[in-house]
């Protein structure tokens, strides 16, 4: 861990040696930050390091275990966010956390109300309100709804509550994830001036240009512990990534690469099984182009945040793209919904195993069964012997445990869930695999078996695209990698011996946006 | 419809392969008899059926007059035709995560269009008159169907309000149809509909039972029951995995109109007369009071047929308990509920949970113990 000498200031904020235990899993594990007033710190790291777990013990969600906390110089333990906020942190959660049916006045005066005996006086509040949102310079009638304006300037207003009492901290997590170009710009200038009023940052960002553009400082978790603390100046991009994401992870990968990567490589005049030319949805993913061969691996490499998801979902029909087009064998389609991209061999399989896979309260046999039932119609139901050959196929090949076709895959453990997700797109023999984090969250022998499975897959003929946020899994699997930094694809890598984590993270952190 | 064949191979082909986790032992036949979805709802029903027995031993006799069933056991046969009717379209309705609230009103629009179709009829005795004001009722329950279901399932309107608009309009659209009036018309061949016998039984029972088939047959002979419950368990992963979610709602509110509108029919068929203000008031209440008797979730999920004919069962038993008991009008509804709480809360899970601990803490010695 390197410590930087700061200057002489003291910091505003002191946190040493925190932990915080959740039942099985440490949380934190012994982390220390600083926050210097009149600087903007930047809390870095990838999904599930403990960068909110941290800010949720400083103001005062979570109670710490172990460690201590001092504001100001005074030793706190928060029991609840009120006693954090009296000390002088405010926070501006990542969605805008107002009600937006309610006036701009009273969203951002809620709780500090101004009172004539036990009468809010409405009048002082909007003149109050106006006052505040004048400092960031917003300039709307406090009496309108919320909800009439943008998400930016809902935003500022989140802001303006946040400093409505002289916030000594002010600590902003993911704040410009919903904004625009012209709208991050603004919201930074009001940054800067909170900081040039002594106000200590904490900045929460998954985009690293906005985080190198604002931040003084950093601070890098992973895993729950301190990898570092250093000054944004003073670290290089590609220096940061390696430290969130762990360079130890470089030297296991090294063990099973190599014999995988023997894709033929580019074979004029085969047509891509499928191909996107400028797919894009305003907001969500900068229009890009994608093609894969059959029996190709493309692997989608990038930080969270990165656009991965959002570009899968226009190629299935998860979500609709709002310009470009999509070629299926050669042929311009249009996927309007999930069952035509099913209905023509695209499989999706989501991140997000518990919302967008499984269905909880049904049988592992009707979850493999669904999306062959849906490609058939609602009227053709697949006839039992042949479900229940399919079903104990799938189990069998999958070693899906317990072998049990009539439990409730709610019940089953994560690795198993996402092996009865795999039969279900596997049974529709899709000619397009599309697997979003597959391996998250499963124990090591599952995900060798998806890892292996999927090379088998290829191997057989079938185009897969494959999401992993271990580049050294999409290393491994993938014969080519199209890496993605702040919605866009910036670079495609063809995989062999000479790529490596190291040229990954050299696309995510230089290569220019054309 | 064949995958790719999958062929993996295990890590470590000589070691024996990983100890299956250990079978939980299976529960003896009692207790998976007790923890079957219907047990309690059965209980209750038999329950009441033995009190009512032995407070009034005629209860349980059934005679043969004419050719025709008689009792107190068919008469609750047959008042049960018509919540039967309604809930098993509130089933469906409530295993998407949806409500029809409209059932009620539903009843008394239907009835309201056949009794005035025969009311201006010119020979409204004619079976094919009869059968001619059926269908106009059927039709027009219909479109309710087809609006509750347009609400839901295209505009995106919460069912609670979406149907609401019918339980509240509806009654006053069977106003205006009886034009305040309570249409009273006679004709043989509908009233036979409400009174009448097949093969010796009411005729109400064996329409319910022919719906309660072709419901059955609907849902569970095609794959239209596990996609309504994908549906209500999981809307968003049900979509990505290609259910056409919009189709089969408004199917679904399609299929609950029309069984309201078969039930206004039964309904009103022995008394003939078309009072719009109390023609199935409160009946949507009734509907799903049997359907959640019955082991489904109002949360949406997994439905039951079989548990919704028993609810239908248990409710005009308490109904037809309150005479025999000679309880006074005014509590019957709180005789209702009691018998209604107790059924709900032994269906808890939090209080089998409860019953299960407070069991193993009488069976100390369950485990033998080390002797030291």
């Amino acid at each position: 861990m390197t410590t930087p000498d700061t200057q002489a200031a003291t910091p505003v904020v002191e946190m040493r040696g925190i932990t915080i235990t959740f039942p099985g899993v440490k949380a934190l594990d012994g982390v220390d930050l600083r926050l210097f007033p009149g600087e903007v710190h930047s809390l870095m790291g990838e999904n599930g390091a403990g960068k909110s777990t941290l800010i949720k013990a400083l103001t005062g969600v979570y109670q710490i275990d172990g460690g201590t906390m001092t504001v100001d110089g005074v030793e706190h333990r928060f029991s609840g966010p009120d006693e954090a906020q009296n000390a002088g942190i405010s926070t501006v959660y990542q969605e805008v956390n107002l009600c937006a049916n309610l006036s701009v006045a009273e969203n951002v005066m809620l709780g500090h109300e101004p009172r004539t005996g036990p009468f809010i006086s409405w009048r002082k509040m909007r003149r109050q309100a106006a006052e505040n949102l004048a400092r960031l310079h917003v300039d709307i009638d406090p009496a309108s709804r919320l909800s009439a304006h943008s998400i930016a300037v809902q935003q500022l207003c989140a802001i303006a509550r946040a400093t409505v009492r002289d916030a000594k901290v002010l600590i902003l997590d993911e704040p410009t994830s919903s904004l625009q170009k012209a709208e991050v710009d603004e919201l930074f200038q009001v940054i800067r001036e909170l900081r040039d009023a002594g106000v200590a940052i904490l900045f929460v960002s998954h985009f690293l240009d906005q985080v190198y553009e604002i931040s003084d400082r950093l601070t890098i978790l992973r895993n729950g512990r301190l990898v570092g603390e250093h000054l944004a100046a003073e670290l290089p991009r590609r220096d940061l990534i390696g430290l969130m994401i762990g360079r130890e992870g470089a030297a296991l990968d090294a063990i099973e690469r190599g014999a995988q990567q023997a894709f033929a490589g580019e074979r004029e005049g085969v047509t891509p099984t499928i191909e996107a030319v400028g797919l894009g949805r305003h907001g969500r993913i900068e229009p890009f182009d994608l093609a894969v061969q059959p029996g190709e691996i493309v692997g989608l490499a990038g930080l969270l945040g990165s656009g991965r998801t959002e570009a899968v979902r226009l190629l299935c029909g998860a979500d609709r793209p709002e310009e470009g087009t999509l070629r299926l064998g050669g042929e311009d389609i249009r996927i309007s919904d999930p069952l035509v991209g099913l209905r023509n061999g695209i499989a999706f399989s989501s991140e997000d195993r518990k919302r967008e896979g499984i269905i909880g309260d049904l049988t592992v046999r009707e979850n493999i069964a669904l999306a062959v039932q849906t490609v058939r119609g609602v009227w053709r139901p697949v006839p039992r012997k042949e479900l229940d050959e399919l079903v104990d196929r799938y189990i069998t090949a999958l070693d899906i445990r317990p072998a049990n076709p009539n439990q409730l895959v709610k019940n089953l453990s994560g690795g198993n869930q996402q092996k009865v997700l795999l039969a279900r797109w596997l049974a529709t023999a899709p000619k397009l695999l599309i697997l979003d984090e597959p391996t998250r969250g499963i124990d090591i022998g599952a995900k060798t078996d998806i890892q292996k499975l999927v090379a088998e897959l290829a191997a057989d003929g079938m185009s897969v695209v494959f999401i992993s946020s271990e580049f050294e899994e999409v290393l491994r699997v993938s014969h080519r990698i199209d890496v993605l930094r702040d919605r866009r694809i910036v670079e495609s890598l063809t995989n062999g011996p000479d790529v490596d984590q190291d040229t990954i993270l050299e696309a995510i952190a230089t290569k220019e946006v054309a | 419809m064949s995958g790719p064949t999958v062929e993996l191979t295990p890590d470590t082909p000589s070691s024996p392969p990983p100890a299956q986790p250990a079978a939980q032992p299976r529960p003896s036949v009692a207790r998976r008899i007790m923890q079957h979805q219907l047990f309690w709802p059965v209980v209750a029903l038999i329950a009441l059926i033995i009190l009512c027995g032995i407070k009034n031993p005629t209860f349980l006799t059934i005679e043969l007059r004419d050719g025709n069933l008689f009792g107190q056991l068919v008469d609750i046969a047959r008042m049960s035709a018509t919540p039967l009717l309604l809930a098993l379209g509130m089933a469906l309705v409530i295993a998407t995560g949806g409500i029809d609230l409209s059932v009620g009103a539903v009843m008394a629009i239907s009835l309201a269009v056949s009794l005035t179709y025969l009311d201006g009829a010119a020979n409204p005795g004619s079976v094919s008159t009869a059968a001619v004001a059926v269908l106009l009722g059927v039709a027009v329950a219909l479109a309710a169907g087809l609006f509750n279901g347009f609400m839901v399932s295209v505009l995106g309107v919460q069912p609670f309000i979406a149907t609401m608009i019918l339980m509240v309009a509806g009654r006053g659209v069977a106003m205006l149809i009886t034009q305040g009036q309570i249409t009273t018309v006679t004709s043989a061949p509908f009233k036979f509909l409400g009174s009448g016998f097949v093969f010796g039984i009411p005729t109400p029972v064996i329409i319910a039972l022919i719906m309660l088939v072709a419901v059955a047959i609907l849902v569970r002979r095609t794959a239209l029951g596990m996609l309504l419950e994908s549906i209500g368990i999981n809307r968003e992963a049900s979509r990505l995995a290609g259910v056409q979610s919009r189709n089969i709602t408004w199917l679904v509110y399609i299929v609950c109109a029309l069984l309201a509108g078969l039930a206004g029919i039964v309904y009103g068929a022995p008394t003939m007369a078309a009072d719009a203000n109390n023609i199935g008031l409160m009946k949507e209440m009734d509907a799903i009071m049997c359907v959640v008797l019955g082991g489904t979730a109002l949360s949406g999920g997994k439905f039951y047929l079989s548990g919704t004919v028993v609810g239908a069962l248990i409710l005009s038993t308490i109904e037809r308990a309150v005479v025999i008991f000679h309880i006074p009008s005014q509590i019957t509804p709180l005789f209702k509920a009691l018998v209604i709480i107790v059924v709900c809360v032994a269906q808890s899970p939090k209080l089998r949970e409860l019953l299960r601990d407070g069991a193993a803490k009488l069976r100390p010695r369950a485990l033998p113990e080390v002797a030291s």
